[in-house]
């Protein structure tokens, strides 16, 4: 909502010195947001006056046709003498008022005026264009031609009120009031203390049997229609410059008389007006809800199939508009023509909810859907009724049919009762009966009682239902920054949960291992699947769609943390960062397949267990992943020597920090698993409740994906499902017996057949070594067909050995590497190596 | 044991001789004297203090002598081979100090070589920044309340006090979830963190005092100042006699803790459905304190000199919403506040860009290490 602040002034007598920026802080205040304060005119200096066109020479042989015309301006440029100007529009003749800036003035942007030669002649000064003062669109495409009584010589400055503040207001939507100047008015006046002229207190005549017949057959959509006729209007009467201003200044282009003038009203008053040419409207207007197919031709010449929800406003033939939203095209006020002479206005109020569903379905938002979206005066409609009446008489000689119409449903005033002290509870601060009575008062409300308020709110105010809703606006009034600031003692807490301390510890340790967090969206499309190379049967290609995607290419939820990753991981590359190791943790987003539409549940009572249980099994299972990708050097190359090409080890590792800060250890086995490299990956396992659980995989991708995603040759990943890990830990760990007596070391060296996991070696030596065996670790990978045989690898252990309670001797030691290296042999085929 | 030699002539032995003794240590003292490295120090030390050394032989000699003679030669031996040793070892040391200050030299490396063997990594700014949100309440005693983010359009909006025909609910702002055959799922990607609110109120007792800190999702198109997918961290308390001045109270102390014991929030009226009364909270500007307003010589980039920089929203649990959640309205009342998590990086950080959030470059997150 724009509001002029000379409009503004006109309902309520501001101080003399008060500036935009002045209202401006009250209002914001007040709970008005209030954006800007627009300055026109600031930089303007005149002379600007009215001229007159004496002559005009068109001159020839430029690109575009040039008038050099000569204009009488009084005494303004000091001589009398004619002016001569050089014009290059064409939209006035000789004997036309036009607007002239005289050498000497500054016109709007710092454009100053001076003599100048042009296209061969002197040109002193300009004739103006609105576009050229600041005035915005007038709908003339040319300079102004001025109606033929302003006086030769006039200042224009005054004359078209060049000079304003406009208040730019965000209205909320509990506020719909504001949206006209009577109800920002009447917040400036509590906020100036000063009294409110409201503009809608007119003099109504009673209503009538003699006016336009009008039938309403939904009270409920609509509970109140006015109707005024207006006769004998001239169909040449023009806007004049006070109204085309203010609507200007208000942000609303003029475009004819009578609908200026309604425009006019329902920002005054923020009652939405229709103006129908009568001679177009056949018999009663009527209210109902259009039927099944029905058609209409809105005023923006849209032809629209109607829902049986829409409300329409219908003459004899069928509807003639959208109700509260759009007129219709054929019974629009004639303003090219000319050959309107009487309206019937409607003023009437319609059910909220049915327009804001009207202008959503057919995705048009007017002026007046807004206002009736937001809440309109009911009882405002009569007065805005008689004000388009007085101003169609004033300005376009019409005269007032003495038919009234009024369709009022019945209602009663709302009233909200709350204890006087009320909102002093709900802002830690007292104020008093006196003062909430007398803020509740200055708002509208009509209040009654002693310790128990009854509090009859104003029409205008449909917002206000609840007691909060009156303890909000004695607050507001009284001013937020008035509140007190104390701190309230919340229990005792338990801080973080286990779960949200994994997420942050997993974060920190990766991040300590030299990864970089990235949060990528989670929208994927069936390409990403696709380049991830999984099975048509693959349940990460179940998922979760999306009605509205923002692109149609990636519909979908991911289902796997990788591609979003890697997407990443690619930027970087392609942005000269060739060393990579990046994670992620975040959700994904699995269907269970049992997912129902949930029933509408009510909002005003806790619903049932049973209830809340099925609205919880209509969600995907969301659990909490982690993942890695790594491309590049892990480790560089440097004045220490080599680097470090990233591997699938590095993956696997990555997925072993996490394991060990959730306090448990991963089982790790070969496997096979799209995206990764199928001699390349391991399937990572933890026991969750005794049982041997899939938590997710690790290793290098296969190749085909690193092609088809164009990442970095030998990219490595990993992700694992840190839900199921966190509840995998053990928990508490149990402090260890720290032997000091010496240690005993045994190296051995096995031959096994390649295919034989390192992992079954290591189990099988550390069971068979017993429970001497403090420690034992792979120290060497060896392969040599010529040493070992075909097909042979040597794995070379370092085996620890400690009793708790005396030094071992070499045979004690010898005894358990021997029983290690024998049940070795017996599970895997083991060969000392000699 | 043998007698005593008591039939040995005590002749004087030539090596037990005072002169010969002090020739014998002054040689061993000019030995060492002249031995410039260890090694030869240490062929001195055996030709001068070993068993084959005239010392030694010397000192081996005094047992020979007659039982009067023993103790004036042994005293003389003795001192000689103290001052031999002390000689030694004096020498020893200053041999091995010039050998050290050399050889640690030699050792000395460029300590300014640079390392960057193992990249440092880091965590998102916008995790970090969200952990330390929630951090300020978590001392507090308030707990942190997680929920899902594919949600139930009841805990989304309905629940909220947002009726189905709130422009809220459309298209332009929430993404939907396909039902299957076209049906309207009644599932949203959640559009704020508020649902983990509602979700706190029906399983837990009054009083709650919970932190939501979390993903949302809203239909805009990522550019500079915009991205579909953002974070929040939402606030709730509900508990008796809970004000407005609790409120502001709450909000003054986070504002203090993330941003400095001078800081203060300043709230103006607004409306939220969820929130009755309502209003939008500014914290003071941390750079300029406000100076910059109307100080046109100083401007001030963080606040466009207007003093104050807007948080977010923030007012009293609408009490339909605590009905909604089973919660008695005549018993306790609520507050509750949220904001973005983006903005708040970008004030606090200086980031211009909203994409350098979203896109994941590792020059944009590594500056911002582990914590924030």
């Amino acid at each position: 909502m724009r509001v002029p602040l000379s409009w503004l002034r006109e309902y309520v007598d501001l101080p003399a010195t008060e500036t935009g920026r002045d209202v401006q802080a009250k209002l914001i205040s007040a709970g008005l947001e209030v954006e800007t304060v627009e300055q026109l005119g600031a930089d303007l200096k005149g002379p600007l006056v009215v001229g007159q066109v004496l002559t005009i020479e068109e001159l020839e042989g430029f690109k575009k046709p040039i008038r050099f015309c000569t204009v009488d301006v009084g005494q303004a440029n000091g001589t009398g003498e004619p002016q001569e100007i050089v014009c290059g529009a064409r939209n006035f003749s000789v004997g036309d008022k036009v607007v002239v800036v005289l050498p000497g003035a500054v016109l709007p942007g710092g454009f100053a005026i001076a003599a100048r030669k042009t296209y061969g002649k002197v040109s002193h000064g300009m004739i103006c264009s609105a576009d050229e003062l600041g005035m915005g669109d007038d709908g003339s495409h040319g300079i102004i031609v001025l109606p033929p009584e302003h006086e030769v010589g006039t200042d224009a400055i005054e004359l078209l009120q060049l000079v304003d503040e406009v208040l730019d207001i965000a209205v909320t939507p509990d506020r719909g009031y504001c949206l006209s100047l009577r109800g920002v008015a009447r917040e400036a006046a509590i906020a100036y203390g000063r009294p409110l002229l409201d503009p809608a207190l007119l003099d109504v005549p009673a209503p009538n049997a003699f006016g336009h017949p009008v039938r309403i057959s939904d009270p409920f959509g609509c509970d109140r229609f006015t109707a005024r006729t207006v006769t004998g209007l001239d169909p040449e009467a023009r806007s004049p410059i006070w109204l085309k201003r203010r609507l200007q200044k208000a942000g609303m282009r003029p475009i004819s008389l009578a609908v200026d003038i309604t425009n006019y009203v329902m920002l005054e008053l923020g009652q939405p007006l229709h103006a129908y040419d009568r001679g177009r409207v056949q018999g009663a207007i009527g209210v109902r809800r259009a039927e099944r197919g029905e058609k209409l031709t809105t005023l923006d010449g849209v032809a629209r199939t109607l829902s049986t929800e829409d409300l329409v406003i219908t003459d004899e033939r069928g509807p003639i508009g959208l109700a509260g939203v759009m007129g219709g095209a054929h019974t629009e006020i004639d303003d090219t023509e000319g050959t309107t002479t009487e309206v019937v206005i409607e003023a009437a109020h319609f059910d909220p909810v049915a327009i804001a569903r009207t202008a959503r379905r057919h995705r048009m938002s007017s002026e007046a859907s807004r206002r009736f979206e937001r809440g309109v005066d009911p009882q405002a409609a009569s007065a805005a009724a008689q004000r388009t009446v007085d101003l169609l008489v004033l300005l376009a000689g019409g005269t007032a049919d003495a038919g009234v119409t009024e369709v009022v449903a019945p209602s009663a005033p709302r009233t909200i009762t709350i204890p006087a002290d009320h909102p002093d509870k709900v802002a830690g601060v007292t104020y008093g009966r006196e003062t909430v009575v007398r803020r509740l008062q200055q708002i509208g409300c009509d209040v009654y009682g002693q310790d128990e308020l009854i509090v009859t709110v104003p029409s205008w105010r449909p917002d206000l239902t609840d007691p909060n809703d009156l303890a909000e606006e004695v607050i507001r009034l009284e001013g937020y920054e008035n509140l007190p600031s104390t701190l309230p003692r919340p229990l005792p807490g338990h801080g973080l949960t286990d779960r949200q301390r994994l997420h942050s510890r997993v974060g920190r340790a990766l991040a300590g291992a030299g990864y970089v967090e990235a949060l990528n969206y989670p929208f994927i499309g069936e390409a990403a699947l696709d380049q991830l190379g999984l099975e048509a049967d693959d349940p990460r290609r179940t998922v979760v769609s999306l009605v509205n995607p923002l692109s149609d290419e990636e519909p979908s939820l991911r289902t796997t943390l990788l591609p979003g990753l890697l997407g990443a991981l690619r930027r970087n590359d392609g942005r000269g960062s060739h060393d990579l190791a990046l994670f992620e943790t975040g959700l994904v987003f699995r269907p269970t397949g049992q997912e129902e539409i949930p029933a509408r549940l009510p909002a005003d009572r806790r619903p049932t267990d049973e209830e809340l249980a099925a609205l919880d099994t209509a969600l995907p299972h969301q659990p909490r992943r982690v993942a890695v990708v790594l491309a590049g050097a892990r480790e560089q190359a440097g004045w220490w020597g080599k680097g470090r090409p990233t591997d699938w080890a590095d993956a696997i590792e990555a997925a072993r920090l996490v394991a060990r800060e959730a306090g448990t250890e991963l089982t790790v086995r070969a496997d096979q698993h799209a995206p990764w490299h199928p001699g390349r990956c391991a399937a990572l396992y933890a026991e969750v409740d005794g049982v041997q659980t899939l938590v997710g995989h690790a290793g290098e991708l296969h190749p085909r994906v690193v092609k088809a995603m164009h990442l970095p040759e030998r990219t490595c990943a990993m992700e694992v499902d840190l839900d199921l890990i966190q509840g995998a830990g053990d928990g508490i760990v149990r402090a260890p017996r720290i032997s000091s007596f010496p240690v005993a070391t045994q190296d051995v060296a096995l031959v096994v057949d390649k295919p034989v996991p390192a992992a079954e070696v290591e189990a099988a030596l550390r069971e068979g070594a017993g429970e001497l065996l403090e420690a034992i670790r792979l120290f060497d990978v060896y392969e040599n067909a010529e040493q070992l045989g075909e097909g042979r690898k040597s794995l070379a252990y370092a085996l620890r050995f400690r009793a708790p309670d005396r030094t071992l001797t070499v045979d004690e030691a010898s005894a358990a590497r021997d029983a290690a290296v024998a049940l070795a042999a017996e599970r895997t085929g083991a060969v000392l190596r000699g | 044991m043998s007698a005593p030699n008591k039939s040995y002539d005590p002749v004087e032995v030539e090596a037990l001789k005072p002169e010969e003794i002090e020739r014998m240590r002054d040689e061993a003292l000019a030995a060492f004297a002249a031995a410039d490295s260890l090694d030869a120090l240490h062929e001195a030390k055996v030709a001068h203090t070993g068993p084959a050394s005239p010392l030694a032989l010397a000192n081996r000699e005094i047992g020979a002598l007659p039982p009067h003679a023993k103790a004036d030669a042994g005293k003389r031996v003795g001192m000689a081979r103290g001052a031999v040793n002390k000689a030694l070892a004096g020498r020893q040391a200053e041999l091995e100090a010039e050998r050290d200050a050399r050889v640690l030299v030699e050792e000395a490396v460029d300590v300014t070589l640079p390392y960057d063997r193992v990249p440092a990594g880091a965590r998102h700014p916008l995790t970090t920044m969200m952990e330390r949100v929630a951090d300020v309440f978590v001392s507090m005693g308030y707990e942190i309340a997680e929920g899902p983010e594919v949600e139930a359009e009841w805990f989304n909006f309905d629940a909220l006090n947002i009726a189905p025909d709130h422009p809220a609910r459309t298209m332009q702002d929430t993404f939907f979830v396909e039902g299957g055959k076209g049906e309207d799922s009644g599932v949203v990607l959640r559009t704020h963190t508020s649902p983990v609110q509602i979700r706190s109120l029906l399983h837990r007792e009054p009083p709650v005092y919970v932190v939501c800190p979390g993903r949302v999702y809203r239909t805009d198109e990522l550019d500079a100042t915009h991205t579909p997918v953002f974070h929040q961290i939402e606030l709730l308390a509900v508990d008796e006699g809970l004000t407005m001045a609790d409120l502001k109270g709450t909000l003054d102390h986070m504002v203090q803790s993330l941003f400095g014991a001078d800081m203060k929030t300043r709230l103006r009226p607004n409306y939220f459905p969820f929130t009755e009364p309502s209003a939008e909270m500014d914290m003071l500007c941390y750079v300029c304190k406000g100076t910059s307003v109307g100080n046109p010589d100083r401007p001030c980039r963080t606040c466009s000199s207007e003093g104050w920089i807007e948080l977010g929203g923030c007012g009293m649990v609408n009490p339909r919403v605590l009905t909604a959640c089973g919660v008695d309205p005549q018993r306790y009342s609520g507050f509750a506040f949220g904001f973005g998590i983006e903005r708040m990086l970008m004030f606090r950080h200086n980031v211009e860009d909203m994409r350098d959030m979203v896109e994941g470059d590792v020059r944009f997150t590594r500056p911002f290490g582990m914590e924030i």
